[in-house]
């Protein structure tokens, strides 16, 4: 059942990224921000956290999940820390998935040569 | 005479024209008319995309010069210009060729400029003149919207950009204009007025393109007394399908009938249909192709005798359009014919 919600959850946020692509003037890099800023956003509210408990990865791993871990790490950095977790708590959250960004990009960019796109 | 058609005083013939083209310009309806392309990655052996556009250019014009056999020096000036920063298309891949040089920047309708001032240059000082134009997908790419390696997605209604350049030769010589089939002649020019609607999606160039054409247009029939049916065709660069139907409205409602005798570059160069290019070609070498291609082998077989030749370009900046300015159109106008002069 977990699987099943994963792909709906997951599916129908990249659906929407999909539309917004082809209906909208966005581009692709405001489309991302505004996933993180809306993952920030429902992170804080407390609005996201049942939806990570309904569909796991299908809810993680589509870019709001990202905005979510910030939230949810600046939460914890200011229990930790007080106040000054709301500067250091984002980026150790998010920590994982940006160094995994930087890896992946600095990989492809060494083994990988761009082609026209057909 | 002020804002008026630009009437040559004596013969101005288009010699000759090479071109050059990608895979996929080489695999569309008129590829047959490329005279080189790059079969598999469009880079030209080359190790980045603006290398590869300035190897096009370098290739078309040398095409050109040993087709015709002539030396670099006996050409006067050259007028060129693609759609990278400082126009370093043109400027590095016509460096072999010792000719003046003049760059341009008149995006997508840089051929037609080029053209129109080479003409100039021709019936001004006599000899011969060349023009280029170019552009490449992949270096259009990271110039406008992002690089290849970003690997984002494209709008379904944007353009696509032709890989490609072409190279024109123009002279005063019949004799040598005719050893292709017949003199093709550059008779009269009308350049353009840059035209902003308002227009502020840089997925729309059509859109921004239209109005300014329409006013070259309209201009040229009003001031010349032609009706658009007494030409073969009336050909824009890249207005796309939703730049052309404006186009046509805009016409009507100014007092002329393109139907039929409308064509659009872009709308030629590739199949639509079968290869997913939405709106269809863009791009300083898709009305160079066209014309250096398919065009002239009309014109010099017969199937095609007056045209009216209209180069389109958004005038278009990221940056600019970033913060918040629309998008300015100009379209400059070309009359080739292989009809005789009658003075």
């Amino acid at each position: 059942m977990t699987y099943l919600w994963a792909f709906l959850v997951g599916g129908a946020l990249c659906l929407l990224a999909q539309l917004l692509i082809d209906r909208t003037a966005l581009t692709p890099a405001r489309i991302l921000v505004a996933y993180v800023v809306l993952g920030v956003l429902l992170g804080a509210l407390g609005l996201y956290q049942p939806l990570v408990e309904l569909a796991g990865c299908g809810a993680t791993t589509p870019l709001v999940g990202f905005g979510f871990r910030i939230a949810e790490g600046v939460r914890k950095a200011i229990a930790e820390k007080g106040a000054l977790g709301v500067l250091t708590g984002p980026l150790t959250a998010a920590a994982g998935g940006t160094t995994a960004a930087l890896m992946s990009g600095l990989l492809a960019a060494v083994f990988f040569h761009a082609k026209p796109k057909n | 005479m002020a804002h008026g058609i630009l009437t040559m005083r004596r013969p101005v013939y288009l010699l000759d024209a090479a071109s050059v083209g990608g895979h996929e310009e080489a695999a569309g309806p008129l590829g047959a008319y490329l005279d080189r392309h790059d079969a598999k990655n469009d880079d030209f052996g080359q190790d980045t995309w603006e290398a590869a556009e300035s190897e096009m250019n370098r290739l078309a014009a040398e095409v050109l010069l040993t087709r015709a056999g002539l030396d670099a020096a006996e050409i006067g000036a050259l007028f060129a210009g693609d759609l990278l920063n400082q126009c370093t298309g043109s400027g590095y891949g016509l460096l072999p060729f010792d000719v003046p040089y003049f760059g341009l920047y008149g995006a997508c309708s840089t051929a037609a400029e080029g053209l129109l001032l080479a003409a100039l240059f021709v019936d001004h000082f006599g000899g011969r003149a060349m023009s280029a134009a170019s552009s490449h997908f992949c270096s259009a790419e990271r110039q406008f919207r992002f690089p290849m390696e970003y690997g984002g997605q494209r709008t379904p209604t944007s353009q696509w950009t032709v890989t490609g350049a072409a190279a024109f030769l123009l002279g005063g010589d019949r004799a040598e204009a005719a050893r292709h089939g017949r003199a093709v002649r550059i008779a009269e020019a009308l350049p353009g007025i840059t035209i902003d609607q308002g227009i502020t999606d840089a997925n729309n160039m059509g859109a921004a393109m239209a109005p300014a054409a329409a006013d070259t247009i309209l201009r040229y029939l009003r001031e010349s007394g032609r009706e658009p049916q007494s030409f073969d065709m009336i050909v824009t660069g890249d207005l796309g399908a939703e730049g052309a139907s404006i186009l046509c409205e805009l016409c009507r409602a100014g007092g002329a009938e393109l139907a039929g005798v409308h064509r659009d570059c872009g709308l030629l160069i590739y199949d639509r249909a079968a290869t997913d290019k939405h709106a269809g070609g863009s791009g300083c070498g898709c009305s160079a192709l066209v014309l250096a291609g398919y065009l002239l082998a009309q014109l010099r077989a017969g199937t095609l005798g007056d045209i009216l030749l209209v180069g389109t370009g958004a005038l278009l900046s990221p940056m600019v359009v970033q913060q918040g300015r629309s998008i300015p159109g100009i379209a400059h106008l070309v009359r080739i014919t292989t009809k005789e002069a009658t003075a």
